[in-house]
């Protein structure tokens, strides 16, 4: 009787590490099921990442479509490749569609910011988006007002 | 000195055996045989090492030269499993506190070396340890704790406890100290009983000569790492040996000197002037 | 002069010598099986001293240092006008550092010292010789289970302080300074790796599992037999392991960010 008790205590013990251990992929560190299998890839070419990573959001009128997946530097172009999943269900982006880096509030995360095109044919997998907007670096953007200020 | 054990088999062989605790030597050259089936006392002045000798049979201690040989083979040479086959079946060993499991109860504590090393069923491991138990008068103890028993009854389970695999050889560890004379009575009843109904070689250590006497059928003295008397104690207290006498007798002065060696009492007084 | 440093000498021999032994217990009960060998129950016997028992103490301490941790960090990362960094922070501290570590020094203090003076009790009673000479080894059948419920439960313990903590950094963030619950999770999500963050920090406590249970185990089964001695082997034990356990801290830190 006592034994069984101790048993039923380890196991409850086993199991809370185990939620412990969900919730930690899940909730903690995002890791979502849903990712494997019913996506695709599409790519696209920025001149300035700004601090985008891997795993930042994909978004499209403020919703969340997709992830980036992986990022790489063309070394034809100089320029950084970015591949990104996007959820099958949202198989109807335009073929002209174009991609924005956006930062989440002044000093927030990085993300890309979907805004569709007008084309009746859509991307699949492996296709480029053509129309890019780089990150908008502080720096630069500081540096141009002064520049435009000693100008006027 | 051994004529008298000459007409018994030797069970246990301690051959030229010297042992260092740290650097002060414990034995030097020992040399003594116990014979099969009979009761021996092994006694002598506190700190001479009777308990080492125990563990060195018990191979929980190893000599640095000599033999211990238990049934001809050497306990010291054994490897680790060897050694754990011999004292699963051959040896018991009662220690001065008796070494019960406190988290266990008296049943469980008797049954613990057959759940261990049998395959019996649990009838027959029931049947095996009321039969031990009772054996030491304490069957109707069966469901109580070690915190619940007194010192006596602790060395009793005890007792029942190492000799549930049936042993050849049992060793005890200063089983009388610290019990009242009812107590020592049925632990003196108790060695006695099991060495004549099971021919138990018996190794018993301990300071009380008088109950030693009672129930031994041979008396080892120990002093300074060498035997200084083996025989029976009718013997030994009629032998030629001072030393021997001294402790048998219990003389506060003697060949052991009531003085530990030190200098000229009157120079040791004088020397003391501040300087 | 001559005499200080004859007993240095001593120290150090003696030191050397009993990591030669810690060393020896360690490769004999490492593995299961052997004359007498414990069973699956007394594992799991163990894990219930061990593990569950330790259980309270971890959770409350893993709530209380969620909390402080958003606290101070809200107070710090609103200067910089951050915030929605809290969660981030809150997490990734925990699950790097903070959970096991913390996580292993309340185990030390806990289970650890518990084993000690439960092991050196044993020995001083003389239960563990009792074993050996009913044929039971005696490192088999009380150290082996032992050790081994230290190993997997401290990696459990750090994962529900951590856990916790998150949580109750959340309760603080979100409930009492009314941070948007969203921006807490959602950073946090971004930036908190399974692998990278998760798992190292896991493998952390299981080494640190390993390490104090072994000196717990060792310090008991190496006292002095009487009751002064198992106090002073209860209180190396928490000493050397709570020593051990930062020190490994900054090893396994430095060997896995691969920056020194």
């Amino acid at each position: 009787m006592r034994m069984r008790n101790v048993e039923f205590m380890v196991g409850g013990f086993m199991v809370m590490g185990i939620i412990a251990l969900v919730l930690m992929a899940f909730r903690v560190s995002g890791l979502s099921t849903d990712a494997v299998g019913d996506t695709y890839t599409i790519k696209a070419r920025f001149e300035n990442l700004g601090g985008l990573t891997d795993r930042a959001k994909v978004s499209l009128a403020g919703v969340t479509v997709g992830r980036v997946t992986n990022v790489t530097l063309d070394k034809e172009y100089y320029a950084a490749v970015v591949e990104m999943e996007i959820d099958s269900s949202m198989n109807v982006l335009p073929s002209d569609t174009s991609a924005a880096i956006l930062t989440a509030g002044l000093l927030g995360e990085k993300y890309i910011g979907l805004s569709v095109g007008a084309e009746m044919d859509y991307l699949k997998e492996g296709d480029w988006v053509q129309d890019t907007q780089s990150a908008i670096v502080l720096e630069e953007l500081i540096s141009r007002f002064l520049f435009n200020k000693a100008e006027g | 000195m051994s004529e008298s054990s000459s007409h018994a088999e030797a069970h246990v062989k301690i051959q030229d055996v010297t042992f260092y605790r740290g650097t002060r030597r414990i034995y030097d050259g020992l040399n003594v045989a116990f014979p099969r089936g009979k009761i021996t006392a092994i006694m002598g002045p506190s700190g001479t090492g009777k308990t080492t000798l125990l563990r060195m049979i018990g191979g929980q201690l190893r000599a640095d030269k000599g033999q211990v040989l238990v049934d001809e083979a050497d306990v010291g040479k054994m490897s680790r499993s060897d050694l754990f086959e011999l004292r699963k079946n051959k040896m018991g060993m009662l220690f001065q506190t008796s070494g019960l499991f406190t988290d266990l109860n008296v049943f469980e504590n008797v049954a613990f070396p057959l759940r261990v090393h049998t395959n019996l069923s649990e009838n027959m491991i029931r049947d095996l340890v009321l039969m031990k138990l009772e054996a030491v008068g304490l069957r109707g103890a069966r469901e109580m704790m070690p915190a619940e028993l007194s010192g006596g009854m602790i060395r009793r389970v005890a007792l029942a406890r190492s000799i549930a695999m049936d042993p050849e050889l049992i060793m005890y560890d200063e089983p009388f100290t610290g019990l009242d004379p009812i107590s020592m009575g049925m632990i003196l009843r108790l060695i006695k009983g099991l060495n004549e109904a099971l021919g138990l070689t018996s190794l018993l250590v301990s300071h009380d000569v008088d109950e030693s006497c009672q129930i031994a059928d041979y008396l080892c003295i120990l002093s300074e790492g060498k035997v200084i008397g083996f025989g029976t104690p009718d013997e030994l207290r009629n032998g030629d040996n001072a030393e021997v006498r001294q402790f048998l007798n219990g003389d506060p002065d003697g060949p052991v000197p009531f003085h530990y060696p030190a200098a000229d009492y009157r120079e040791d007084l004088m020397a003391g002037d501040p300087s | 002069m001559i005499e200080s440093i004859r007993n240095l000498g001593r120290a150090g021999v003696d030191s050397v010598a009993s990591m030669g032994r810690a060393g020896n217990l360690f490769v004999q009960s490492i593995t299961w099986g052997g004359p007498g060998s414990a069973g699956f129950l007394d594992f799991i016997r163990q894990i219930h001293s061990v593990g569950v028992r330790s259980l309270s103490i971890i959770v409350v301490a893993g709530f209380f240092v969620g909390m402080v941790l958003a606290l101070q960090g809200y107070n710090i990362l609103i200067k910089f006008g951050s915030v929605s960094a809290l969660g981030t922070m809150v997490s990734l501290t925990l699950l790097r550092e903070l959970g096991p570590v913390m996580a292993a020094l309340l185990f030390a203090g806990r289970a650890g010292s518990a084993l000690t003076a439960e092991i050196g009790l044993m020995k001083a009673t003389e239960q563990l010789s009792a074993m050996e000479m009913m044929g039971v080894d005696p490192l088999k059948r009380v150290i082996t289970p032992r050790l081994w419920a230290g190993i997997i439960s401290l990696p459990i313990l750090a994962l529900l302080f951590s856990t916790v903590g998150i949580w109750g950094g959340a309760f603080v963030a979100v409930d009492m300074l009314g941070l948007y619950d969203g921006a807490y999770w959602s950073n946090m999500q971004n930036t908190v790796m399974f692998t990278e963050d998760v798992l190292k920090g896991l493998f952390k406590a299981l080494v640190f599992g390993l390490v104090v249970t072994w000196i717990a185990v060792y310090q008991g089964y190496d006292s002095e037999p009487t009751s002064e001695g198992i106090g002073k082997a209860t209180t190396k034990t928490v000493v050397i392991s709570s020593l051990a356990v930062l020190g490994l801290d900054f090893i396994l830190t430095a060997v896995m960010l691969g920056g020194v």
